[in-house]
């Protein structure tokens, strides 16, 4: 995370203007010479013509309200518009001189009067109908506080070039649910071209909101290649501090073994379209899994750059960098299977949601 | 030829819009397997008692943008209902659209039964069906209507005034309505899935390695920790709304004429569903006369802000000028709607271009230590470079400063740590202009308010939200939890409300049925008179009510989507006969 920081600085230094994508003053452009017929759209507009009123007809007596004479001064105004702060924190005295002038007798909070509490509990039931205005009301509370909302998202969808064979990688998410629980799914998977998958994974989640950005989540991941294994899952997924985007998990497989992920992305925009990614994941083990290739410890670590453009917010082809390292013993599992434990991935994808 | 033209128009406006992928979200109608017809620009006047508003769906075409729209008498906005104090009106409201609608009378005092929002006073008029509308005229200024559903975006509103049964305070030449709105292609539904899972999706203002804001690298880092924007602004703006002035956007050049030497009445009404203007008129000064349709003692500016559902009548002088460019930039500066005033048909002012996009300040966080600091001569608001670091240590969410009532919970992403009460503050942006711009403080009102009691007692209510998951508030609880219980006050009980601002955007609070009197400095018997009232960002805002109206009455923050992800609440006044007891 401190690394993704400090890579972020040199960038934020970059504010040269010269290059700055600047937002559309189009819509600011002079406008063509009139078209008549809006004209007379604004002419059907005036909708009276004071200069034929006769003010002298009109008679003070006959209006609601008298209109009040009262002289007052605006130079007065200004002193007796200081406003009266009820704030609670300390203020310089100094600064609340004019208030004075300002009726600033307390007035008490307190609950409302008994008669606030006199029925009917709804008043249009009465006129329109119990039956009626229940089934209206339910109806807007749903549209206003309960429509549950469906996302879809594919972070990553890449084709992945490297020594040897080309590959390719999944990384996709969604959720369906309103604002504090909801139904999550992930899944995410890698391969060779022409040879099965080499991983692939879907976890079914339930996402409950703990704090303003964090979700705590908890539920089942189902592998889908190598050997049967299914693991309970428990993890937290949110927004921390300095915008990186984290999602770590723990899993308790059917085996009793027990692994960790934790993934951080975070997103460095340059321009309001052009945006760079770094991501880091690092893949922890409680113990070896021979059959896995997993050793105990640290596992697997990734670092990712790409590079994204958003045609539409929605919509994102990418170019990016992705090195991967197997550690310790699960680099010794590799080797011993023939292959690299660190692999350079150049990857060109597409993120999407909707 | 007609019927072939607009078939032709409907089926390239289906293919435009299936390309970006909204086919999914709209129903058939706006595909153009119905008949929507296509909406016409700007309102007819209806006066009289007795009146049919008939809604339809339609298809709105602004600049090179088309997508569904919603009519009333075919029109958008829909008619101008110019009335008189004194009259009783008859509106016939008849559905011939696909979704369920009402018609809200903004400002309007009326029975409750009368004020039109679904599941609150009345149950939505559903296609196929009509309602009447019945009630005396009490007032007299410039007010709107709207509808209370997700049609309001879509269309479904228009301005109404209403001459005074007396003396009209002021006289002037013309009288000119001029409407303020958004509108997308986009449908409402669709606006409001892409607020809740994405981040800002619409703000294309965002900071960036590249941009050219006033931020050393310290304050963007703070920004980054707190996991806030500083431009933050509007989470809908240009890149997906057209700003339209009475329905023209701002390619359609609408005019309105004056002669020289003429004076012009400007009845500013901010209808949009999600967009706060800054209205100027470069090389004419405003006398602003009255506000939310009540007069106020005249004050000249050069430039104000009208949140959403506020109207502000001016009076302009034009002299001998040729034209004058009216000007209603949305306030996060991302596009403007335009209109000309001219003495000559096809003349034109220049356009001024947009301004650089504001920032939000260390007061907007809550963090003000001196309010908007313009009495004091010390501009805190602006110190967001001197106060970064210091800030950075602080938390944001102190739960602590909460009253009881509030609930605490992942629906609160901020507590301002020192609400000052901001109502000297001009809005976001417009500190240093550099001339005349309104605020709160030099409102007056004209006349003697009706109720001239000292409130007995304060009601403190905090507008609570979570930019990231979308979610807004009253006291950190959204409307299903309100609708039990709701606000009371017992009839004729006189309260001080007082609003406190949680979050880091500006919220327009309106409450049906009633005006309340702003805590703004002016005398008591003087205090300016509104139905709806900007609570700027971490600030806090006053304001005293005489709850004389029986009945239940929605409260709520007039950004469409505020409301409709929860930041509504229902007002009850006690006991219902109250008005007759
Ligand atoms: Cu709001």
């Amino acid at each position: 995370m401190k690394r993704a920081i400090l890579f972020s600085l040199p960038l934020l230094a970059l504010s040269a203007p010269g290059w700055a994508e600047q937002h559309d003053h189009a819509t600011a452009a002079q406008v063509e010479p009139a078209d008549p017929a809006a004209t007379t759209t604004a002419a059907q507009q005036e909708v009276m013509d004071h200069s034929a009123m006769e003010h002298g007809e009109m008679e003070h007596g006959k209006m609601d309200m008298p209109v009040d004479q009262e002289p007052m001064a605006h130079s007065q105004m200004d002193h007796g518009s200081v406003p009266m702060p009820r704030q609670e924190a300390p203020m310089d005295a100094s600064k609340m001189d004019h208030a004075s002038m300002v009726d600033q007798s307390p007035i008490p909070a307190g609950p409302p009067p008994p008669e606030a509490f006199s029925a009917p509990a709804f008043a249009a039931d009465e006129f329109v109908g119990a039956d009626k205005m229940a089934a209206s009301r339910a109806s807007v509370v749903r549209e206003v506080s309960g429509v549950p909302v469906y996302w879809f998202q594919a972070d990553r969808a890449e084709y992945r070039a490297r020594e040897g064979k080309d590959g390719y990688l999944w990384d996709v998410q969604g959720y369906y649910g309103g604002d504090i629980d909801k139904f999550w799914f992930k899944s995410e998977g890698e391969g060779n071209f022409g040879e099965k998958p080499e991983s692939a994974e879907v976890q079914a989640l339930w996402s409950h909101a703990i704090a303003p950005r964090w979700d705590i989540q908890a539920g089942v991941r189902q592998d889908l290649t190598g050997p049967e294994r299914t693991h309970a899952v428990i993890g937290v997924q949110g927004l921390a501090p300095y915008l990186f985007e984290l999602d770590a998990a723990a899993f308790v497989s059917n085996k009793g073994d027990i692994t960790a992920r934790i993934e951080g992305e975070l997103d460095q925009r340059i321009t309001q379209r052009l945006i760079l990614q770094p991501r880091a994941e690092l893949s922890l083990s409680a113990q070896d899994i021979p059959e896995l290739g997993i050793g105990a410890g640290l596992d697997r670590a990734e670092l990712g750059l790409r590079l994204r453009y958003e045609f539409v917010r929605e919509f994102a082809p990418y170019i990016g960098v992705e090195q991967e390292w197997k550690v310790g013993k699960s680099a010794d599992y590799a080797r011993a299977a023939g292959e690299d434990p660190s692999v350079t991935n150049y990857v060109v994808g597409i993120r999407l949601w909707f | 030829m007609t019927s072939i033209d607009r078939r032709k128009f409907l089926t390239a406006g289906t293919a435009s819009l299936g390309a970006l992928g909204f086919v999914g979200a709209m129903p058939a109608w706006a595909r153009g397997t119905l008949d929507g017809t296509l909406a016409r620009r700007g309102s007819d006047v209806l006066s009289g008692d007795y009146q049919t508003m008939t809604v339809a769906d339609a298809m709105f075409t602004t600049g090179t943008r088309r997508g569904p729209g919603v009519t009333v008498n075919g029109t958008i906005p829909g008619p101008l209902l110019r009335l008189k104090e004194g009259q009783n009106l008859v509106v016939d409201l008849v559905n011939d659209s696909s979704m369920g609608t009402s018609i809200h009378w903004h400002g309007l005092l009326v029975p409750f039964l009368m004020d039109g929002v679904p599941g609150v006073t009345m149950a939505a008029v559903e296609p196929g069906e009509r309602f009447r509308y019945e009630f005396p005229i009490r007032q007299a200024g410039t007010y709107w209507w709207h509808a209370h559903t997700l049609q309001e975006p879509m269309g479904h509103y228009g301005p109404i005034i209403i001459d005074p049964a007396g003396e009209e305070a002021h006289s002037y030449d013309r009288d000119y309505v001029v409407m303020l709105s958004d509108w997308s292609p986009m449908h409402p539904h669709t606006i409001m899935k892409k607020l809740k899972v994405a981040d800002a999706p619409f703000n294309f203002q965002k900071t960036t390695a590249t941009d050219n804001y006033p931020l050393s690298g310290a304050e963007r880092r703070m920004w980054a920790r707190m996991r806030m924007m500083p431009t933050d602004i509007s989470d809908v703006s240009a890149p997906l709304f057209t700003y339209l002035l009475n329905g023209h956007g701002p390619e359609d050049g609408l005019e309105f004429a004056f002669r020289p030497g003429e004076r012009v009445r400007l009845r500013f009404i901010n209808g949009a569903a999600m967009s706060f203007f800054n209205v100027r008129i470069p090389g004419l000064a405003m006398t602003v006369i009255a506000a939310d349709g009540q007069d106020v003692r005249p004050v000249e500016v050069d430039e104000f802000q009208i949140g959403n559902a506020e109207t502000y009548d001016v009076i302009v002088e034009p002299g001998a000028g040729d034209a004058f460019t009216i000007v209603a930039e949305a306030m996060d500066r991302s596009g403007m709607g335009l209109a000309m005033l001219t003495s000559r048909p096809g003349l034109r002012a220049q356009v001024p271009p947009l301004r650089d996009p504001p920032l939000l300040t260390m007061a907007d966080m809550g963090m003000s230590q001196g309010g908007a600091g313009s009495m004091t001569g010390m501009d805190h608001g602006e110190a967001s470079a001197g106060g970064a670091m210091d800030m950075g240590s602080m938390s944001m969410r102190d739960t602590s400063l909460l009253p009881p009532n509030v609930k605490v919970g992942p629906g609160i992403d901020m507590v301002a740590m020192n609400p000052v009460d901001r109502m000297g503050d001009p809005g976001t942006g417009l500190k240093d202009v550099g001339h005349r711009v309104l605020t709160y403080k030099q409102l007056v009102a004209a006349r003697m308010n009706p109720d001239m009691r000292q409130p007995t007692r304060l009601k403190e209510i905090h507008l609570t939200g979570n930019m990231e998951r979308y979610m807004w508030s009253f006291d950190g609880k959204k409307f299903s939890a309100v609708t039990d219980d709701p606000i009371r006050f017992a009839f004729n009980e006189r309260v001080r409300v007082k609003l406190v601002n949680d979050t880091m955007m500006a919220h327009p609070i309106h409450l049906h049925g009633h005006f309340f009197e702003l805590v703004n400095g002016a005398p008591g018997m003087h205090q300016p008179r509104k139905h709806t009232v900007i609570v700027q960002p971490g600030g806090s805002a006053q304001f005293d009510l005489t709850a004389n109206e029986p009945g239940d009455w929605a409260f709520h923050c007039h950004l469409i989507y505020h409301m409709h992800t929860g930041m509504f609440q229902v007002v009850t006044v006690r006991p219902l006969d109250g008005g007759e007891g």
